[in-house]
């Protein structure tokens, strides 16, 4: 029945038309309308990415359910999609994310509700667009305009200082971008005029060319991921920013500078990514090991995360750049496993900010003795976190710890310092905030989750369950994909 | 699927399944449904693991998948079970405990608020320990691994509003923490040469493989099995709390008495002994890894026992009592007496898991009173309590005809057999520790259960006061509040839930040793443990081994049965005869008893170092590297860099047309001055 949809374009255009209805709703008196609007959009978004999987098939090479439509025919601008099972992954992730971030967004927002949520609703159907473009400038167009949503949702809805944190992410992520446009015109022009990405791939390119076009991608996805040391924007963002929008920005938005190395500068440059991995893997390895530390010293529940976030990313990056199959595939799987778990412990800190409105850890403690369903959800997720075998936080960090042994002992090792820093300040935040006597009236005045916040929480709780218990359905779609790419990767492509 | 096979899932999944009942409906089934839930499933698993261990004595074994959990490049990880002598020992020993302390808990924890979680936890613990020794490979070892560890922390923390068991609790996961980063590091050595995680297949290409080397420093090259069993011995001392990874033990004692002897003492702690057991042919392979092992275990044995003597919480006594134990255990490892090790194990769970569960029964009849200078006396109140730790105390000193004594004297004698380096000190520490381990569990039974009732008076002095152990003053919330101290009434004998499993552990305290010949000497492990020719000290023992009784007979005229004579006539004789000189001592002996009362300093360097370092280290880095470099210097510096050009360049806008116009004339006038002079 679904054979004949166009079903990747249903998955960026759905969530964004029904943006737009609910932005027509217009003013907080028609709220309760823009609430369901965004609610069938949301569900109806991820319901069309479902057969995605369904009809995945894990064995075939190359890209699936491809589209292609003429769109700038001056310049050989093309819409064209097609996704692998890295797509697929991310594709399902953000389509399910944003879901429970409709329905998470209910009570804590509202103002200008309508516009909160198309904002979400647009953020999600163009992040799908970025992971399923395979037309240059499509990637770019779809890859810029995500900074436009959350702009706005960080300005509009964050906290006080919520204008300097937006306009840093703007400018950073903006300024990191440009010269990846740069590159990419340049392919544009060594191509003989395609922006396909497909022709890229097979593209000869002398070393120089390559290690400039690689370090233009390195400087927009570096700053996306982020890695150390641009990553400052992050915390501030991640503390201005509404609930819902720290939680798209760790759980999705995030991936977009991972997924550009998969999809771009590994396949693109594969002798430049060659000769700069060990710069890459030092950056990654710093970001686990200080960003660790930093996380460590937080005060601010958010900002904590924020860098715990960091440290996390810093495995994938260090999975891709390690250049084998344990590495790469955990590198994806980790992505995955932190937008479940990065996301749902921002739904935790905002379950808390909404009853008290602090995110600093020293207003709580005790909060286990009024809100023992959250604590224990909060339990799971700090576990997950913590990278416990059993939870979807361990699969890619183990994968990835494996694959970096193959590198060498040394990487392994300083990778796998996040056993000791992850646990610690992840469960020194807990013990903190949930353990101990109530510390003040305020938390014994807490009410514990209400069966909406604990359905946002539990199906993310089954989803980080499930992934730890049986990651082989994720890791399944992986193995083709992730051998193609090595293997391409392996040939050069000076000639 | 055969009948066995249903068997082995029956034995982790029924526990896992009362977990699920009491952790998830505990609301709903109340507290009597949430204990007779998980103790029937606990039942059925204990009698579903007698059953496997009766096959298995049969000669039995099984190895195979259950499911696939992950595929990546060319290794599928699975999850499976490997059913030998050594798993279906552990898998009995561990269902029978647990099943004791599920019986003991109806009784401890009755007024517990918490009553359902605590079910839901130790039958969620026993799962995961079960998940542990039942692996047929190094993933599911570490899934198991980190899930009782996981377990570990929660039980502790389980009085969560206790400042001290929330500090405990995090110290105990993180210690563990910094053992599992050396073990997975193992684990991914052994993926990386093996190519495969399976135990089978690994012991299979072990000794192929024992001649690489792999340089971890720069041109140093070490043997390959040297790096890989030291790096999961790592693991080991974690969760085996050995020296210097052995400081969260004594605070586990934060968390309730069951749990002390069911983790604490008679199976997590063991993990590691078992772990180093099951890889007996990849430590037959590097001598150093085994020197390594036996070396600290003897520092752990014998350090330990040393400080349980001034001890006075009766808890802490039993737990430097375990650290010294498990010191035991892992000599025998480095020995190659695996079997010794594991049969210490054994009998070291039995007569431990009794001695905490009679403390813990001594607890309760003193209203949660721990300090045993508020104790004495106890005997005439609790017959059945203080004959069951009788029983345990002989066991734990070594006479000979009790458990502990056969378990503990071949390991001594295994010892004295080795010709490893570092065998020769292990040695002369194991046999000193026997004459410190009788005095300290003698110490703890007489002050506990002899000698004046100290538990009337209603406080201890102010001078006793500051000695005594800071957390003792914190008493679980909502507990026994009517009774106000309690030390009003006399104390009486715990209810059957609690004496029945002191009872059935006093059995095997006593009687576990007697089938020392068939396991020790008779090959009773079979392939399941692999021991070197060379290495094999329990063979050479067996030669000299004549019987149970010959055994016993033999070693009254050895130096362990004396020394341990002499540690039980000291204790009656500091704590009955002259109850006066242990004070003396301590005022003579100022500096050693501080050296041994601060538990050698560890605590407050690891927190110096670690704990503080590790904070300090951060904000340096976030407020020296993010703040004032990364933001102050690059981020806002440029954008104050943008806002100073700009306010340069503003000049040139100044907004009147004749200012534009003369900038326009010169530079008409340049242009046509370089055209024309070119």
């Amino acid at each position: 029945m679904l054979t004949g949809l166009p079903l990747l374009t249903l998955a960026i255009w759905i969530p964004i038309v029904f943006g737009v209805l609910v932005l027509a709703t217009g003013s907080d008196r028609n709220a309760a309308a823009a609430r369901l609007i965004a609610l069938i959009g949301a569900i109806l978004g991820f319901a069309v990415t479902l057969p995605l999987y369904a009809r995945f098939d894990p064995l075939a090479s190359g890209f699936q359910f491809v589209e292609l439509a003429p769109w700038i025919e001056s310049f050989n601008v093309n819409y064209h999609l097609g996704i692998d099972g890295v797509s697929l992954l991310l594709i399902l992730l953000n389509s399910f994310i944003t879901v429970l971030v409709v329905v998470a967004g209910r009570e804590a927002i509202q103002s200008r509700v309508a516009q909160y949520l198309s904002a979400f609703l647009f953020l999600s159907g163009i992040m799908n667009g970025v992971f399923s473009a395979l037309d240059a400038l499509l990637f770019y167009v779809f890859f810029e305009a995500t900074l436009i949503p959350m702009f706005i949702i960080i300005g509009v809805w964050g906290g006080a200082n919520r204008v300097y944190a937006a306009v840093k992410f703007f400018l950073y992520t903006l300024a990191g971008s440009l010269l990846s446009l740069v590159a990419l015109i340049y392919l544009y022009t060594v191509s003989g005029g395609s922006f396909s990405l497909l022709d890229y791939y097979q593209l000869p390119l002398p070393l120089e060319p390559q290690i400039l076009i690689f370090l233009a991608f390195l400087m927009a996805f570096a700053v996306k991921v982020p890695m150390w040391p641009v990553h400052t924007w992050l915390p501030d963002a991640h503390v201005e920013a509404p609930t819902g929008g720290s939680v798209v920005l760790a759980a999705i938005m995030l991936k977009l500078g991972a997924y550009g190395f998969i999809r771009l500068s590994l396949p693109i440059v594969p002798d430049a990514s060659h000769t700069l991995a060990g710069f890459v893997i030092a950056l990654s390895l710093i970001a686990v090991v200080y960003i660790g530390l930093v996380a460590l010293v937080q005060a601010d529940m958010k900002k904590l995360i924020a860098y715990s976030s960091i440290s996390h990313m810093g495995f994938v990056t260090l999975g891709i750049f390690i250049f084998n199959s344990h590495g790469l595939e955990g590198a994806v799987i980790q992505m995955v496993s932190h937008g479940f778990v990065s996301g749902a412990l921002f739904l935790c800190v905002g379950v808390l900010y909404d009853r008290i409105h602090s995110r600093q850890i020293a207003d709580y403690g005790g909060v286990v003795n009024t809100m023992p369903v959250f604590a224990a959800l909060f339990m799971l997720f700090a576990m997950a976190n913590s990278g416990l075998p059993g939870t979807s936080g361990f699969v890619g960090e183990f994968m990835v710890i494996l694959g970096a042994m193959k590198h060498g002992f040394w990487y392994a090792a300083a990778a796998a310092t996040t056993l000791v820093f992850g646990a610690a300040y992840t469960l020194w935040m807990y013990k903190r905030v949930i353990f101990g006597a109530v510390a003040s009236p305020r938390v014994a005045a807490l009410s514990d989750i209400s069966a909406r916040e604990f359905l946002v929480l539990g199906l993310l709780a089954v989803a980080v369950l499930v992934m730890g218990v049986w990651p082989l359905p994720f890791a399944e779609v992986l193995h083709t994909p992730v051998n193609d790419l090595l293997n391409h990767v392996a040939q050069s492509k000076l000639r | 699927m055969t009948k066995m096979q249903l068997l082995y899932l029956i034995v982790p999944l029924a526990p896992l399944a009362g977990a699920l009942a009491a952790g998830l409906f505990g609301w709903a089934i109340g507290r009597r449904g949430a204990h007779w839930v998980t103790i029937l499933l606990m039942a059925v698993s204990t009698a579903a693991s007698g059953v496997v261990f009766m096959d298995v004595l049969d000669g039995n074994t099984y190895n195979g998948a259950v499911y696939t959990w992950l595929t990546s490049g060319n290794v599928r990880f699975e999850i499976g079970f490997l059913i030998d002598r050594l798993s279906a020992t552990m898998m009995l020993v561990v269902n029978f405990v647990s099943l004791m302390v599920h019986v003991y808990t109806i009784g401890y924890m009755a007024d517990d608020p918490g009553y359902q979680r605590f079910f839901s936890y130790i039958s969620l613990f026993t799962f995961s320990m079960l998940m542990l020794v039942m692996a047929n490979n190094f993933l599911q070892l570490f899934f198991g691994w980190e899930a009782v560890g996981l377990l570990s922390y929660l039980l502790i923390g389980f009085w969560y509003t206790r400042p001290t068991a929330i500090h405990a609790n995090l110290k105990a996961f993180l210690v563990n923490r910094v053992g599992d980063f050396g073990f997975l590091l193992g684990i991914a050595l052994v993926l990386m040469y093996f190519g495969t995680l399976d135990y089978a297949a690994v012991f299979a290409n072990a000794r192929t493989l024992a001649a690489n080397t792999i340089e971890i420093l720069p041109g140093e090259a070490w043997s390959l099995m040297t790096v890989i069993c030291i790096l999961l011995f790592v693991g080991a001392m974690g969760k085996s709390a050995q020296f210097p990874l052995h400081v969260w033990l004594p605070d586990s004692m934060e968390g309730p008495t069951p749990i002390s002897a069911l983790i604490h003492a008679a199976t997590m702690v063991t993990a590691g002994i078992f772990m180093v057991a099951r890889m007996s042919p990849l430590y037959e392979l590097s001598e150093t890894a085994l020197s390594v092992v036996m070396v600290i275990g003897a520092i752990t044995a014998l350090f330990m026992a040393l400080v349980a003597i001034v001890q006075n919480d009766i808890k802490r006594v039993v737990a430097y009592s375990t650290l010294s134990q498990l010191g035991y255990m892992t000599v025998a490892l480095g020995a190659s007496a695996y079997a010794a090790g594991i049969f210490h194990l054994v009998t070291h769970a039995f007569f431990k898991a009794l001695l905490f569960l009679g403390a813990g029964s001594v607890i309760i009849a003193l209203h949660h009173e721990q300090d045993m200078r508020r104790m004495g006396g106890l005997r005439k109140y609790m017959p059945v309590t203080y004959w069951t730790v009788l029983i345990g105390a002989i066991s734990s000193a070594g006479i000979p005809g009790f458990a502990g004594f056969f378990s503990k004297d071949a390991i001594i004698e295994a010892v004295r057999l080795s010709k490893l380096p570092g065998s020769d000190f292990a040695y002369l520490a194991v046999l000193s520790c026997v004459f410190v381990t009788a005095l300290y569990t003698f110490r703890l039974l007489l002050m506990t259960f002899h000698g004046p009732e100290r538990f009337h008076a209603l406080r201890a002095g102010p001078e006793e006061l500051e000695k005594a152990p800071e957390h003792t003053d914190l008493r679980p919330g909502g507990f026994h509040d009517d009774h106000g101290a309690g030390h009003g009434h006399a104390p009486h004998e715990s209810p059957a839930v609690v004496t029945v499993p002191l009872i059935l552990l006093a059995i095997p305290s006593v009687c576990a040793g007697w089938v020392i010949g068939p396991v020790l000497f008779g090959g009773y492990f079979g392939n399941a443990i692999a021991v070197a020719p060379g290495h094999d000290v329990l063979a050479e023992l067996g030669k000299s081994f004549h019987g149970v009784p010959g055994m016993m007979a033999h070693a009254l005229s050895t130096a362990p049965f004396w020394l341990a004579v002499a540690g039980i006539g000291t204790a009656v004789y500091l704590y009955r005869v002259r109850p006066d000189l242990p004070g003396a001592i301590k005022e003579k002996f100022g500096l050693l008893y501080t050296i041994l009362d601060r538990k050698y300093g560890f605590d407050e360097a690891y927190q110096w170092l670690f704990g503080d370092g590790a904070v300090r280290f951060g904000t340096g880095l976030w407020k020296g590297g993010d703040v004032a470099v990364i933001d102050g210097v690059f981020v806002n510096g440029s954008a104050r860099a943008v806002g100073w050009i700009a306010s340069v360049i503003r000049y040139l806008q100044s907004g009147f047309i004749y200012h534009y116009a003369f900038a326009m004339i010169i530079g008409i006038l340049v242009l046509l001055t370089m055209i024309f002079l070119a």
